[in-house]
């Protein structure tokens, strides 16, 4: 059989699973719509968060960011600890509390928190720019692994994915994709740890990738560690150490801060502590979702410096016994002829990764031209340039199949592990921007009177009206997606987040405090990161040139989240000081929330 | 039930309490250990890097699960104390 043909079948079962499932998970009131029904188990709730959670970024992105990074992979360590230290922070500060209150959406409890229509059509404002934001990402990433995997145009990907998720999230509302995401986690998981496992045992001898990261480094009989033979191996090509200090702490710590407090404030997984039984089971729930997406966040770091380890030794034969440089770089009629290098030149084909023999020595030199150890190497032996000229980010896990050499079902389930991450994480933003239209605008302002069925049926069609906005965008980008994610993490943490924590920690912010905080947060992170990554997105239209500089004490626009966050609390604070304090009725909720005790079913109201 | 209140206000001064000390152990691993205090971390070896690298790449994950369910059983026991459990 070939590749192309075991691609198919592994996706097109999986996909299979998943509307089966969504058929028999059909949402037939509001309440499973919305949350489920408040029937999910914890463990099951937590493995469906950890879908929720683990996007086209955690799965395809996160390990090829950490692996290339130019400044050496430990700079990038934020990911691992801001996308994981999040999970302590809802666990602690959000969750138990929002599920006392018993709520279907996270506007609704920012309304009803600060008695005020105003507050919560701010909160579905910031809600909606968040997860739309968020969602272009993960169409892009459907669009990309069809394309590589399925042979058919990005677009063509894009559409087959918009119908899958349609299909399953319109009918089956918060209960169907809870059950498929059950599911959706499975594939991807495995589909991670499989490749996961064999490149650590063919390198490091280990079995357990996070044990092989600290482990040594097998082919030359183990008596160097495996990470020390990775620094050794790139810094004599001139790039920088893999594991040296960072340059900027100031960055790294607010960068870090930023993403844990961006992923404790978004919306699609806030929502997903509303589905659970009792208080209690909100924080096993957390701790559940945790030790999910730390099965894969524990060995991603261990795949990135593995593959990065893989593709340069591919490159200089000789680094694996000495000194790449002792010996000759790689031969083009080696990557043309060798059946085991045949990877690359099916990975040039999708333009993730190209070549170019600059100086026609029929081989190709992979180096870091900036050094200047290197310049003068490069001028001894007459090279005219690095010649490796593309690596994408994206290609690390994807390709790490095939440089492993690993067999074909390996390969069709990292492109179905590559989908279900993509399609989990659409369905959840989806489901709350869906939920803030139909349940926060609809029935909170419009037309309160609507009734169930109706208010059902407008859940389903602003699903539909979702989906058809996050295709045209996933289809027409605007800009890099890298930049989008930053600002949809930025606003949540600016904003989402402190509200809801000074709601829940403080009786005295009022209707006034949390309305100006979220406009403050929501404004000065959105100018700050347009300012120099281009107004809307639109490329050219930056104010300054993004480098350190110009930056603000120099804070990058990535970074940024956690000034918003601060910002949001202190004028928030300031403002509710100099205004009443809020009615009686409103302090006596906050007493309410804070107690488990009679928590009951979400209510409709 | 006029004690109820000041049952409430005890059971939330006490979970605070937990959470700041969870939040303290939470920011020293991940910003102290894995990123500010790496530099003095550095001559402690941990299989081919150092302390700090591992805190950054894997100890912290490890100690946020741990933070977690350690909250988790401490406020379900804290909730059987004052008798707020469902």
């Amino acid at each position: 059989m070939d590749q192309y043909t075991l691609n198919l079948l592994v996706v097109g079962a999986s996909f299979a699973l998943y509307i089966g499932i969504a058929v028999w998970a059909r949402a037939g009131t509001t309440a499973e719509f919305y949350a489920a029904g408040q029937g999910v188990p914890p463990v099951m709730n937590g493995m469906a968060t950890a879908a929720d959670w683990m996007s086209a970024a955690s799965f395809i992105s996160m390990a090829g960011i950490i692996a290339l990074a130019p400044a050496g992979g430990y700079t990038q360590s934020s990911f691992l600890m801001g996308w994981t230290g999040g999970y302590v922070l809802l666990a602690l500060l959000l969750a138990p509390y929002l599920r006392k209150f018993g709520k279907f959406t996270v506007p609704e409890f920012v309304g009803d928190r600060f008695y005020s229509k105003g507050a919560r059509l701010v909160a579905v404002v910031c809600l909606i720019v968040i997860s739309v934001t968020y969602v272009i990402g993960q169409m892009r990433g459907v669009g990309v692994t069809f394309a590589r995997f399925l042979e058919v145009s990005t677009d063509t990907g894009l559409y087959i994915g918009a119908a899958i998720v349609f299909a399953y999230a319109v009918f089956g509302g918060m209960k169907g994709i809870t059950y498929t995401q059950v599911a959706q986690y499975c594939v991807l998981i495995v589909a991670y740890t499989i490749p996961a496992i064999f490149i650590s045992l063919q390198i490091t001898g280990n079995v357990f990738p996070q044990l092989g990261l600290l482990g040594s480094y097998a082919p030359t009989g183990g008596d160097v560690a495996f990470l020390a033979k990775l620094d050794q191996v790139v810094t004599e090509l001139g790039f920088t150490q893999y594991t040296s200090y960072t340059t900027s702490t100031l960055n790294m710590v607010l960068f870090t801060m930023s993403l844990m407090i961006g992923t404790a404030g978004l919306p699609h997984v806030i929502i997903r502590f509303f589905t659970v039984p009792k208080v209690a089971d909100a924080r096993w729930s957390a701790g559940w979702a945790l030790v999910f997406i730390a099965l894969l966040y524990t060995v991603a770091p261990a795949v990135g410096s593995m593959a990065r380890l893989n593709l340069t030794t591919t490159f200089w034969p000789n680094a694996v016994e000495g000194n790449a440089l002792d010996g000759d770089a790689i031969s083009l009629e080696q990557i043309n002829t060798n059946p085991e290098l045949s990877w690359i030149n099916t990975w040039v084909n999708t333009g993730l990764l190209a070549f170019e023999d600059k100086n026609g020595d029929g081989m190709i030199q992979y180096y870091s031209e900036g050094s200047a150890n290197m310049q003068a190497i490069a001028a001894e032996r007459g090279w005219a340039g690095n010649e490796l000229t593309r690596i994408d980010n994206d290609m690390m896990v994807l390709a790490n199949p095939e440089i492993a050499a690993l067999p074909g079902w390996v390969i069709a389930l990292v492109a179905a592990g590559g989908l279900a991450a993509a399609l989990s994480t659409a369905a959840g933003l989806l489901l709350a921007i869906s939920s803030a239209i139909s349940h926060d605008l609809i029935k909170g302002s419009i037309n309160p009177n609507i009734t169930e069925k109706g208010e059902l049926l407008a859940a389903r069609i602003s699903m539909g009206f979702a989906i058809v906005l996050a295709t045209w965008l996933g289809l027409n980008p605007p800009g890099f997606a890298a930049q989008v994610v930053a600002l949809a993490f930025g606003l949540a943490a600016a904003t989402i987040f402190p509200v809801l924590m000074m709601g829940i920690f403080s009786k005295r912010v009022n209707k006034e405090g949390a309305i100006v905080g979220m406009l403050v947060g929501l404004i000065s992170t959105s100018v700050y990161i347009f300012l120099y990554l281009g107004w809307f997105f639109i490329p050219g239209t930056a104010t300054y040139e993004n480098i350190p500089a110009n930056w603000l004490f120099g804070i990058s626009p990535l970074s940024f989240g956690t000034i918003g966050a601060i910002l949001n609390f202190g004028s928030a604070y300031l403002v509710s000081g100099l205004t009443k304090a809020p009615p009686r009725e409103i302090q006596d909720l906050v007493e309410s929330i804070r107690v488990p005790k009679g928590a009951g079913a979400a209510t409709a109201h | 039930m006029a004690e109820e209140p000041q049952n409430n206000n005890a059971y939330w001064a006490a979970n605070v309490r937990i959470i700041l000390i969870s939040l303290v152990i939470w920011a020293t691993v991940s910003f102290g250990f894995g990123i500010i205090l790496r530099p003095l971390l550095m001559g402690i070896s941990v299989g081919g890097a150092d302390l700090g690298f591992w805190f950054a790449q894997q100890g912290s994950i490890l100690v946020f699960l741990g933070l977690i369910f350690f909250y988790a059983w401490r406020m379900n026991k804290l909730d059987a104390e004052f008798g707020v459990e469902e």
